[in-house]
Formats: C-alpha cells, structure tokens, sequence
C-alpha cells in the first residue's frame, strides 16, 4: 500500500473518525457520504496535508475532486510535490 | 409595544391558490404545513422542485414519491400520530420522506446525518418510533442503534433483511388516515438542553404555519426564487427553508457542499441562485474565496442565523455581494424565529438582531423573572409569545418547569430564550450573554453537562467539567476538565475519541486538561467560571 494512503488513513483514523463504529474508508468511498469527516474535518485534513507534506492547497483546490478519498488524496499530493519539484 | 410588524404584502403563493396559513378552513382542519405544498403540485406539476447535483425533480416527480412512502407506510400499519425518525442526508428522499411523513398525520423526526447510534438510540426510545426512513450509507450508524422489535426501517440503497427497500413513487394516495386539525403534532426537533439529554422539541402544523407567517412577512421568498440550502435541513433553520420554499412554489438546490466551498459557490452561480442561508462557519468559507471570479448576480437575498455574525464579516458580505438583500436573524428551534434585523439597519447596527418579529410579543425579564418595562432602555432575558412558540418537550415529567409555560393568549405558548439582550431607548436588541452555561461552537449548541456525561462513562473518569475556549475556526471550541481515578490514566486523543463517537462532532472536545481537583463553589457544586 502507498506512503502516502496509508500515513492519511492512519491521520484519519486517529483524529477525525467520526465515531467508534465508523468504519475506517475504503480506499474510493466518499468521506462525504459515509460520514467519515464533516466540514471543520476537511479544513483539518486540510491543513495537516500542507504540514506533513510542505504542500500549499489554494481555496480553489479545496474540492471533492481533489480531497473526497483516499485515493483522490493520494493523486492529488502526488501531483502538487510534482509541480514543487 | 411596538411589535416592528412590516406589512404583509405580496409574494404568497401564486394567485387563486390556497394560502398556505389563514383562510376561513383554518380553525376547522388545517391547513396544514404540507397543505401549500400539495397544492403547487397539483398547479404545477411540471416545475423543477429540488435539484440536487445534476439531478432535477419536477413537482410532480416529488409528489408521486411522497405519495409512494405514505403509502407503504401506511400498508405497514403506521398511522396518524405515530413517529417517524428520518435519518438522512440531505436529498429528494429527504424532502419526499418529510412531507410523506405529514400527509399521513404521522410526526416527522428529523435528525441529521451525522448523528451518532447513541443519540438514534435515545431519540426512538425517546419517541417510540414506528419507522425509520434512512439510507445505507449511514447503516454503521442505525445498525448500532437499538430499538424495539416492532421498528419498520425503509433504507434508500442497499436494504439487509429486515430492513425494507425505499419505497417506488406511486400516482395513488387515497384513503390515508392524514392530520385532523392543525393542532396535531408535525414535527420533533430534537435540541440539547440543560438535562444533559437532547428533547423533542413539539412543533403542531399551527405552530409551524405561524412561524412561516412571521419569516415570511420580512424574507417574502417568491414562486420564481431558486434557494440554494447547504444548511442540514434537520435543523430548523433548514427545514423551514425546505417548507417555505416548496409550500410557495420555489425551486430547491439541496448542496451537500458545504464543505467545499469553492464547489459551493459554482454551484451558486452555475443555478442562479437567488436566495441563500447561511451561518457564520459557511460565511467566513465563502469569504475566504475570490467571490467576483463567479457570476452571483442572481443572488438577491442572503440571511445569517444560528449563532451572531461577526460585525467585520457582516462588512465584507455587504461589499463582496452588494446586490444582495442581507438579513440578520435570530432564533430558537422553541420558536424557529424571535427577531431579525432588516436589510436597512444592517450597515448601521450590524451586532443588533433587530425588534422581534411580526405577529410575536416579546419582552425582557430580570433575574427574577420579573417583566421589565416595555419602553426605554433595558437589559434582561428575552421572552418571546406567539402562535409560533412549541407547547414544550416531548415526555417531558408532568409538573416539572421548563422554558415554555402556556399563554398568556388561549392556544399559545410563552418561551424564556435563555439569551440576554440589552434594549436600546428605540427597541433595538443587542445580545449580551445567556442565563445558563449554553454556549455555541460553530454555531451548534453545547451544553457542558451533556459533553460531561459522555466524558464520565469513561471508566478511569471520576469527575469531569467542560468550558469554552476561544478558536479561531470554530469562534469557541470545547474543553474538558477531567479528573481521574486514583491510579487510573487516560490520553487526551482518547477522551476525545470516545466523544467524537458518541456526541455530535461540534461537543467533542478539542483539548483535555487532566486535574487533580475541579473549581467548586463553599456548598460543593462545580464553580464553571472558575475552569480556564
């Protein structure tokens, strides 16, 4: 499994789940609609994106696209150390 | 007093249809909260209803689906008076499930998709539900909650047996039981209150027609308005909105957004939104946006309530958006509204929620609950009557006092707010502080005993207290004072943990102090000004 989806999950699971009996998410599946983060946990995940990975993330990047799935985490980390680099 | 009461003019529904409040059927039965509804759907069966994503439900879509779920309701025996807990997202099933819920006669139980299985546990106990109208992605949730055998649970998606599969839409609704007068209860909100246990606030199709009657005579939503709601419609301020806008004809964009606001606001442009509710936590979002990069021009009214805007934001909105009405309100979910500032005193006393409401009485008490003159200036607890005012709290213990007590005029009910306001020699009403340890974190309700009960079942708690502490996102967040038991030990990130798992993310608290000793008072209570 990669780094990056495993270091978020670990991040989610620890601070933002949103219950015991939530169930830690699929690797595709909606934070949105499974009720795994709300509103205040996106900008948290948010900025802990731009700490662990010296990344910033504009206003107009926050968005499900980019930040709704692990999966969509990962591509989107990935693509913004690219363009650093 | 000067009641403020704006004349009631123009933008009920379309001429020749039934108002939705009032009229000569009014004191025999109904009409009722749904009535408005039903009838712009027979007149307008072909309109756009509810938009949500790239999906439109015209009203005569909708009403073949609220007629769908009353029916098979209705087939599994559930009848007027009966509770109905809907735990939903906010969606077409949700609105359908609502109204579904009324045209039946049976009592609509909102609760929001982030509720957690404890708090469902409490509130179908609470309630004695007969049904549960849910989803299956929500199922870690209902399926931890416990409940009583005869429960009939419909799920949108996937449905494990028992549950039953979401009901099809059907042209065909006759012969249902539906309310008798309007009197009947509608609607339970439930609301954390002091009890440290969230009540069902009761809401009659009376109460809820008079309340849309005061919102309406100053919001004057129109039949041609498209509403944008990122607003959890479980919450009053939300629900409302759902009522007015489809009881008037409008059509509904359901945003489930809020947390994107980049998203939202195309969404807002891409629409043509013209009305949009927010709180201050979406405001501050949305400000923190480049707003002239989107076409808002349609946006004409905007509203602010459940917890005070900022004064410098209430600035920034009427400069980013200066084509849009703003309005500042004030509310509680026993009243859905007590006050509103109008558009027109904004710039000049933005930190005031304006002189009351139409067709409301309010005044001030003093500590003792003494009424305070009604001219000059004045501070005290505001007090609200009216039509609109709930009878009380559900299974609420009989003799035991709460905020609501009947009168003073037959039929309606008086509401001590609980807020504290400073009223200027012209009536303007400036909140000041509350009389209980209530206070808001992101605009949400907490109180400390409930948070406290949760951090005590615990089990190396011995005794715990909780506070406010200022935060930049969140204007206040929650702290928890905990002391342990001799030899026990606890991590911070578990008190946390366990609180996000069982309260409401808003009452998790966000930072633990362990202490040896929590502040008390000579008599051994807990001295709360005294935690910082």
């Amino acid at each position: 499994m990669s780094t990056i989806k495993a270091e978020v999950r670990h991040y989610i699971q620890e601070n933002l789940l949103l219950g015991a009996g939530a169930v830690s998410p699929g690797d595709d599946e909606s934070f949105l609609e499974h009720q795994v983060l709300d509103s205040t946990g996106f900008l948290e995940l948010v900025a802990h994106l731009e700490e662990t990975y010296g990344i910033k993330i504009g206003d107009d990047e926050m968005v499900p696209e980019n930040l709704d799935s692990l999966n969509a985490i990962e591509a989107f980390v990935q693509r913004k150390r690219e363009v650093k680099a | 007093m000067d009641l403020h009461a704006p004349p009631l003019r123009g933008s009920l529904p379309p001429e020749g249809a039934d108002p939705p409040w009032g009229g000569p059927a009014a004191d025999r039965a109904g009409p009722f909260i749904h009535s408005a509804f039903e009838a712009r759907c027979r007149e307008q069966p072909g309109k756009t209803a509810v938009v949500v994503g790239e999906r439109r439900v015209s009203y005569g879509e909708l009403i073949a689906q609220v007629h769908g779920i009353a029916v098979a309701m209705h087939d599994a025996g559930i009848t007027r008076g009966d509770r109905v807990v809907l735990l939903l997202d906010s969606s077409v099933d949700y609105v359908a499930a609502l109204h579904a819920v009324w045209h039946l006669g049976a009592v609509a139980v909102p609760l929001g998709p982030q509720t957690k299985a404890a708090k469902l546990t409490h509130v179908l106990n609470d309630t004695g539900a007969r049904a549960l109208l849910t989803q299956a992605t929500l199922s870690s949730v209902w399926g931890a909650a416990s409940h009583g055998a005869s429960l009939c649970v419909w799920v949108r998606g996937e449905a494990p047996s028992p549950a039953l599969a979401w009901p099809s839409p059907s042209n065909h609704a006759t012969d249902l039981p539906g309310p008798t007068s309007a009197g009947d209860l509608a609607t339970l909100i439930y609301t954390s209150g002091t009890t440290g246990q969230p009540k069902g606030v009761m809401l009659s199709h009376a109460n809820m027609l008079a309340a849309w009657r005061s919102v309406q005579a100053y919001l004057q939503l129109r039949p041609q308005d498209v509403i944008g709601l990122a607003l959890p419609p479980s919450f009053s301020y939300g629900l409302y909105h759902v009522v007015m806008g489809l009881g008037i004809g409008a059509t509904l964009v359901l945003e489930n957004t809020a947390a994107f606001p980049a998203k939202l606001v195309q969404r807002l442009a891409s629409e043509r939104v013209t009305v949009f509710p927010g709180v201050p936590m979406l405001w501050a979002s949305l400000l923190a946006l480049d707003l002239s990069a989107h076409d808002l021009s349609a946006l004409r009214l905007i509203t602010n309530a459940a917890a005070a805007l900022p004064a410098a934001h209430t600035a920034l909105l009427r400069a980013r958006l200066p084509q849009a009405q703003l309005l500042l309100m004030y509310g509680l979910t026993e009243c859905k509204r007590a006050s509103y500032l109008p558009h027109e005193e904004v710039d000049s006393r933005p930190e005031s929620v304006g002189r009351g409401l139409p067709f409301q009485e309010h005044w001030l008490v003093d500590e003792h609950g003494q009424r305070l003159p009604d001219q000059g200036c004045a501070t005290g607890e505001l007090v609200v009557s009216g039509a609109h005012v709930s009878a009380g709290y559900w299974n609420a213990a009989p003799g035991v006092a709460t905020r609501i007590s009947p009168g003073p005029r037959p039929g309606e009910h008086t509401l001590r707010t609980g807020d504290v306001f400073r009223r200027d020699e012209h009536g303007w009403l400036y909140c000041v502080g509350r009389t209980d340890d209530m206070f808001k974190s992101r605009g949400e309700k907490v109180y400390p005993l409930e948070v406290e009960h949760a951090i005590c079942e615990l089990p190396g708690v011995l005794e715990a207290a909780v506070s406010p502490m200022p935060d930049e996102r969140l204007g206040l967040a929650v702290k928890a004072h905990v002391r342990l038991k001799p030899g026990a030990t606890l991590a911070e990130r578990e008190v946390i943990r366990h609180c996000q798992a069982r309260l409401e993310s808003w009452m998790a608290p966000k930072a633990v102090a362990f202490v040896d000793q929590l502040p008390q008072t000579e008599s051994g209570k807990l001295r709360r000004r005294d935690l910082a």
